[in-house]
């Protein structure tokens, strides 16, 4: 679906921050800001809550270190004990490092992949940018457009206020 | 942010003041424009070293290793020397981006990207002499537990030690490798909408996985960031002191001994900022990037080599005053003939490279010449390779019987391979900062805000 919106350039991240929480302030509804680097303080400003892709780490991770035990403990004792300088079959201690390692393997690279899943990154992917220069130095923050008039007026007045180079109308992807 | 406590100025880490699109500039320029001289010098000394390395490797592969100097004693030497003196500097690549990230050191910001691309192509050199030392590397898969298995023994040992390194050298470079590619990502984005030809484009554009900007991605890639970070900690520490565990669970006089994980560990991050400082002197040299990768930087790099050349030292004493004190017949032969035996000039050479070199990092006016640094830099990595020679041969030759005893001289093969090594390495980084954004462009943006947003604060509360 696509969604009218109200675009503004800032060439200051100062002005970026306060037209953003003017703006959740006065309950318009801010549906990206744009920026060339991650802006402190603009996750609160946003109103972002706090992702979940650690718990996909915890799990991935819980997941590798019981692969890499089942692994190991079935090869060396269950498929094919092997005496190796007489030490017990079941070597545990030996095996924590490898159940590390996998623990990490699996965790890091579940936690990448969740992460290209949920802001559906991928390559090759045609880049959708709201107006040039956000990934040089031009910081735009993008309203979902007011429907009555008044509040659009307000809206752009707003957006003015704090400093906005340009307000532009445009449509984006909901 | 955090509040530094009044009249404390957080140092600023990028000289002047550049405007967001000046630091752009700033950094795609050499990869926009055309390198200087010494990038094509320093260029074809690299290439012709990496010719050396295929022209030795094919011939150590169809002659088998006993091209190398390697005897019954000595069944370790360059190769596994050469291994570990790779994986060792990849460490400082992973210290940097993600254990100063942890600490929110900002200095980082200007090296991290450098220094992570180091780690991957360094273990890539490192992989290579395990792979060579099999003698036949078209079977390397053997080390893997795979099914179904039709070679030798079912499973592999995982007991072993090696084989513990197979996964934690494996899962390192996988783990470097995503963290250096995620990273790069927004700067590629960067690139793709700046770039003037249509292949250009086209290539950014598939390998910046169309990223926009967009802050509800920036809050979780940040989230990511942290997590890698926070995983490859561990993961730094546990690689090299599995590869001490090569060493230190064997029974060999001058391996077997509990102080290695960390002692290993330190070395590591030792020998890595050496050869960053290295390559970092000549990046900012070639590519005139002396804005971003400022003095300050080298200041606080040289500090961590002091540092970690402290603990190595202390590391050398401990080891010889336990091989004292342990009453160990064997333990106490092997640091006598350490220092005095046929090897003694790499032991002299080591402590001098180790131990002494780094404490003229006491000086401000040293940890601030360029010369001096890059000079030092050099010794840290010639001290650190004959460390691990030293620890590896030195146990070797003279281990428990008179009647096994030998020496090991290296070939021209064993030279060949080690400087087809660092022509392997070289030639990867030249490239990479030729055709890569060396510095990590979004977040030195990061970094120029803050330090603008500082100084209104400053000039506010002396206002006050």
């Amino acid at each position: 679906m696509r969604a009218k919106v109200l675009v503004a350039t800032y060439p200051q991240v100062d002005d970026l921050l306060r037209a953003v929480r003017q703006a959740r302030r006065e309950t318009f509804r801010v549906y990206d800001v744009f920026a060339p680097f991650p802006v402190h303080g603009l996750d609160d400003a946003m109103g972002i809550r706090h992702t979940r892709l650690p718990k996909i780490t915890l799990i991935a991770g819980l997941t590798g270190l019981a692969c890499a035990l089942l692994l190991q403990f079935y090869t060396n004792v269950l498929d094919w004990p092997l005496n190796v300088g007489g030490k017990p079959d079941n070597t545990t201690l030996a095996f924590i490092p490898i159940s590390f390692e996998l623990t990490v393997l699996f965790g890091g690279l579940a936690t990448v992949a969740a992460f290209f899943l949920r802001t559906k990154l991928y390559p090759g992917k045609q880049a959708w940018l709201v107006t040039p220069g956000v990934t040089d130095d031009v910081f735009a923050l993008v309203l979902r457009k007011p429907s009555d008039e008044e509040s659009e007026r307000r809206a752009r007045a707003l957006l003015t206020e704090h400093g906005a180079a340009s307000v532009t109308e445009s449509e984006a992807d909901l | 942010m955090d509040k530094l406590p009044d009249g404390v100025m957080e140092p600023r880490w990028i000289a002047g003041a550049p405007t967001l699109k000046q630091v752009t500039d700033d950094i795609a320029r050499p990869m926009e424009g055309k390198p200087g001289k010494l990038w094509y010098a320093l260029f074809a000394v690299a290439v012709l070293c990496l010719i050396d390395l295929l022209v030795m490797a094919t011939w150590l592969i169809a002659n088998g290793i006993g091209v190398w100097g390697l005897n019954n004693s000595v069944g370790w030497a360059f190769d596994i020397t050469n291994f570990v003196f790779w994986i060792g500097i990849g460490h400082a690549g992973t210290l940097i981006s993600a254990i100063l990230l942890l600490f929110r050191q900002k200095w980082r910001t200007s090296i991290n990207r450098s220094a992570e691309a180091m780690t991957i192509f360094a273990v890539m050199c490192a992989g290579l002499f395990p792979l060579l030392h099999m003698g036949r590397p078209w079977d390397a898969f053997f080390i893997f537990p795979y099914a179904p298995n039709q070679h030798g023994p079912l499973w592999v040992n995982f007991r072993s030690p090696l084989v513990w390194d197979v996964f934690a050298i494996s899962t390192y470079f996988t783990i470097s490798l995503v963290f250096w590619f995620l990273g790069l990502i927004p700067d590629l984005a960067t690139l793709r909408d700046r770039a003037t030809t249509k292949i250009k484009k086209w290539v950014l554009g598939v390998f910046s996985f169309g990223w926009n900007g967009s802050h509800r991605t920036w809050a979780r890639y940040e989230v990511v960031s942290l997590v890698l970070a926070g995983l490859a900690t561990p993961l730094v520490l546990s690689v090299h002191s599995i590869v001490s565990m090569d060493f230190a669970t064997s029974l060999v006089p001058g391996w077997h001994t509990t102080i290695f994980p960390p002692y290993f560990v330190a070395g590591a991050i030792y020998s890595g900022f050496g050869m960053v400082l290295t390559l970092l002197i000549l990046t900012r040299q070639s590519m005139n990037l002396q804005r971003y990768i400022t003095i300050k930087h080298l200041d606080a790099m040289a500090k961590v080599l002091l540092l970690t050349g402290s603990i190595v030292s202390y590391a050398y004493a401990t080891e010889f005053f336990a091989a004292w004190y342990g009453g160990n017949l064997y333990e106490k032969y092997h640091f006598i003939n350490r220092a005095t035996g046929p090897y003694a000039f790499g032991f002299y050479l080591m402590v001098l490279c180790n131990v002494l070199a780094p404490q003229l990092f006491w000086w401000k006016r040293i940890r601030t010449s360029v010369g001096a640094l890059f000079v030092v830099s050099i010794l840290v990595n010639i001290g650190m390779w004959f460390e691990r020679f030293i620890i590896i041969v030195v146990g070797l030759h003279r281990s428990f019987l008179p009647s096994s005893w030998g020496m090991f001289y290296p070939t021209l093969i064993d030279f060949g391979i080690l400087i087809g090594s660092f022509g392997l390495f070289f030639t990867l980084f030249l490239l990479f900062i030729r055709f890569m954004p060396m510095i990590a462009i979004w977040e030195v943006k990061g970094v120029v805000t803050d330090q603008a947003g500082h100084a209104g604060d400053a000039g506010a509360s002396h206002a006050g």
